[in-house]
């Protein structure tokens, strides 16, 4: 027999005993999205390649042809895809989570389950995008020969500070945007210029070393830092502080955001 | 079940328990939003202290309001419970509440056992999947875990009547199919204690009864049931409690059918707020009810002429719909003047007016009415306006004016209220007409 206590300062000890129970609820939301996001497109699937592709096409001309950056051995496209797929992971994912309370305000307001579970099922549908993808590099990194190296066993560790970073602002902006609908008109900006401030269409060794460390604020630069240096190898190695500002900060988006979103979690219902 | 050591045999019956519960809303908190993140942050970063003392000042001026407050109630294991009262009295806070959609600013409630509530049927329906796939995703929501979905999907679909259409998206149905898928998922869930706000007022006459049937099902298994509705008719079958709120507070509680009539003899002096449907941009602004000389009126004498006069503002014009009144005493419906049988529609409806609908000679015991008001779409399948009371009025006379000489004449407050003229012939060969119609009233100079 479950026993349930409801009272206006008391509702935590069951969050997380339901946030277990809705685990099916988590993924049910995610095969939804899965099921809903290519119906009546007519390439479907193919988008979940065609977006990193054309990105890295752009990206690839603008810095490496027109830019002349240097790609320290490495050919550029692959350098370039190595940035864009943790990166549009983390921008589209974000932005999704962002909007996924406001989007099924209906449901908000209508039905409990821990809100937790519709921001966080974002996350994972678009992880699935993100794999998706990813063996596209790994086929790009077959046609160009390119071996990684024994970095690559340090990939999980990237890969969890990409999700956590994605979740941890995902939580902010979700919540943020129920209250504030700014928020929506915001993200796309910061969207549009991360991606010059994090090193996705260039190495972040460009950046003057005294530069380095403030460059290195942006935890995206550490992750993708990271993700460059697992899977290609970077001759000059990884920037160590630039790893442990990533790993600090995003413990810190994380746990800020989970504790945002909680905090106001219980009002959602009253103000969406 | 474990055995609670510290609860007494009266507490493990209680399914659910309230104590001293309350809901406060900001009714400024509106307000404030409007002005947007731009504004709370330009002024905030521009001058703090004055913005600091602006915000204290909002929060003062902030009116609050106690959407429900001091709600003491127990509601045992396996009891029927209706919860009744006009818009705005606090029973959706309260459902809210109980399904934890929202939290208590004060109190609290104890709950014994798996709950489902259902403040809506369809939530989360999306309508780009099948049906079959909004069975899973709606099922999921409500609560249902898979394999108890897959378990019960054949029941659901046989339910709602849609097996051939199962693999076409829901954005196809009609809205009577969605309807009925929407309830059949609601149908099956399977918990001990089911909260359910006015989703029965959705669907045809038919679906309606067999949902209210299956509801009966439910409760018939010595599940516990909470039951929201404006329609009186459906609490009073399924409820043996009813409970009613009034601006916020527990105004009556107890046995069904006094806290309902209490209810109709109270309601009758409300007047019913306009009404509006966006989709179809049509405002329902007044019903008035006329007598025979034209004159606003709220009490009718058996036998006299009743109009209904429906003042509507159609903002887009609404061309042939269908208007469904119909009187409805406390017990149950009486009489109907329904377009959809006798299809005599306006052509159009278009900007402010009103149209009207005369009930001749009403054969009514003294007792209290409702006019109840349905507009249908030029289809006749989507509600424009759902069911709904629209106007209440009573009915008062004394019946021996119209030949009533019976011993227990005050029965009549309670009787079956229609009566169409009859005629006792005795034995004796005496002929006993009688009839409630104005011609049959002796005219008592008083």
């Amino acid at each position: 027999m479950t026993e349930l206590l409801i009272e206006s300062d008391r509702v935590e000890q069951q969050y997380w005993r339901d946030l277990w129970r809705y685990r099916e609820l988590f993924l049910f939301f995610a095969w939804r999205d899965l099921l809903v996001r290519y119906k009546q497109t007519v390439v479907g699937i193919s988008w979940t390649l065609i977006r990193p592709l054309l990105t890295m096409i752009i990206l690839t001309v603008v810095f490496g042809r027109l830019g002349k950056m240097p790609a320290g051995g490495v050919p550029y496209p692959l350098l370039v895809l190595c940035g864009t797929l943790p990166w549009q992971f983390f921008s589209i994912s974000m932005f999704e989570a962002g909007e996924s309370l406001v989007a099924n305000a209906s449901m908000v307001s209508k039905v409990y389950f821990p809100r937790l579970v519709m921001t966080a099922s974002k996350i994972l549908i678009n992880l699935v995008d993100f794999f998706v993808s990813f063996c596209f590099l790994a086929i790009l990194m077959l046609w160009y020969r390119y071996v990684p190296h024994m970095a690559i066993l340090f990939l999980p560790l990237f890969l969890l500070l990409m999700i956590g970073a994605t979740l941890g602002v995902g939580l902010w902006v979700a919540a943020l945007m129920v209250q504030y609908r700014d928020i929506r008109f915001i993200v796309p900006f910061v969207v549009q210029f991360g991606l010059y401030l994090s090193p996705v269409g260039y190495q972040s060794s460009v950046v003057p070393a005294k530069f380095r460390l403030l460059y290195s604020l942006n935890p995206m630069v550490g992750i993708i830092d990271g993700f460059r240096w697992c899977l290609l190898g970077t001759k000059e190695g990884i920037y160590l502080p630039g790893v442990a500002i990533a790993i600090v900060g995003v413990t810190l988006i994380l746990v800020s955001g989970f504790w945002y979103f909680r905090k106001t979690e219980r009002t959602f219902a009253d103000i969406i | 079940m474990p055995n609670h050591s510290f609860a007494n045999s009266a507490k493990r019956e209680a399914a659910i328990t309230i104590e001293n519960l309350g809901k406060k809303y900001h009714i400024g908190q509106q307000r404030a939003k409007d002005d947007g993140m731009r504004h709370v942050i330009e002024s905030a970063v521009r001058t703090p202290l004055a913005w600091f003392r602006a915000r204290r000042q909002e929060r003062l001026k902030q009116v609050d309001f106690w959407a429900l407050r001091g709600v003491s109630l127990e509601i045992k294991r396996g009891d029927v419970v209706g919860i009744i009262g006009g818009n705005g009295a606090g029973k959706s806070t309260l459902l809210k509440l109980l399904s934890r959609i929202t939290v208590p600013t004060e109190g609290r409630i104890r709950i014994d056992g798996r709950v489902a509530s259902l403040l809506e049927v369809g939530t989360g329906f999306h309508p780009e999947l099948t049906g079959r796939e909004n069975i899973f995703l709606n099922g999921a929501i409500l609560g249902m875990s898979r394999s108890e979905i897959l378990r019960k999907f054949d029941q659901i679909v046989e339910f709602a009547e849609i097996d051939e259409f199962l693999d076409t998206p829901v954005k196809r149905y009609s809205s009577g199919m969605y309807v009925r898928l929407a309830f059949a998922v609601a149908a099956h869930l399977d918990p001990e204690i089911l909260i359910v706000d006015e989703v029965l007022a959705v669907g045809d006459a038919s679906f309606q009864k067999k949902c209210l049937a299956q509801m009966g099902n439910i409760a018939g298994e010595g599940r516990t049931v909470v039951f929201v509705s404006h329609n009186v008719e459906a609490v009073r079958t399924l409820c043996q409690r009813v409970i009613w709120i009034k601006d916020g507070l527990l105004h009556r509680d107890g046995e069904a059918e006094e806290v309902i009539g209490d209810y109709f003899d109270n309601i009758i002096i409300e007047k019913v707020q306009a009404v509006t449907n966006r989709d179809f941009g049509l405002i329902l602004e007044d019903v008035v009810l006329r007598n025979e000389h034209g004159e606003e009126c709220r009490e009718f004498k058996p036998g006299d002429d009743l109009t209904v006069e429906i003042h509507y503002d159609a903002q887009k014009s609404l061309e042939r719909p269908y208007i469904i009144l119909s009187i409805s005493g406390n017990n149950g419906g009486c009489f109907a003047a329904n377009m959809l049988l006798d299809g005599r529609r306006p052509e159009v409806l278009s900007g402010r007016g009103k149209l009207s609908c005369r009930f001749r000679s009403i054969p009514l015991y003294p007792q209290k009415y409702a006019v109840r008001i349905c507009i249908r779409d030029g289809n006749g399948s989507d509600n424009i306006i759902p069911y709904q009371d629209a106007a209440y009025f009573s009915v008062a006379c004394d019946l021996a004016d119209y030949g009533y000489q019976g011993q227990f004449v005050g029965r009549a407050a309670t009787s079956t209220p229609v009566v169409v003229p009859y005629e006792w012939h005795l034995p004796d060969g005496t002929i006993a007409p009688m009839s409630l119609e104005a011609a049959s009233r002796v005219v008592t100079t008083r």
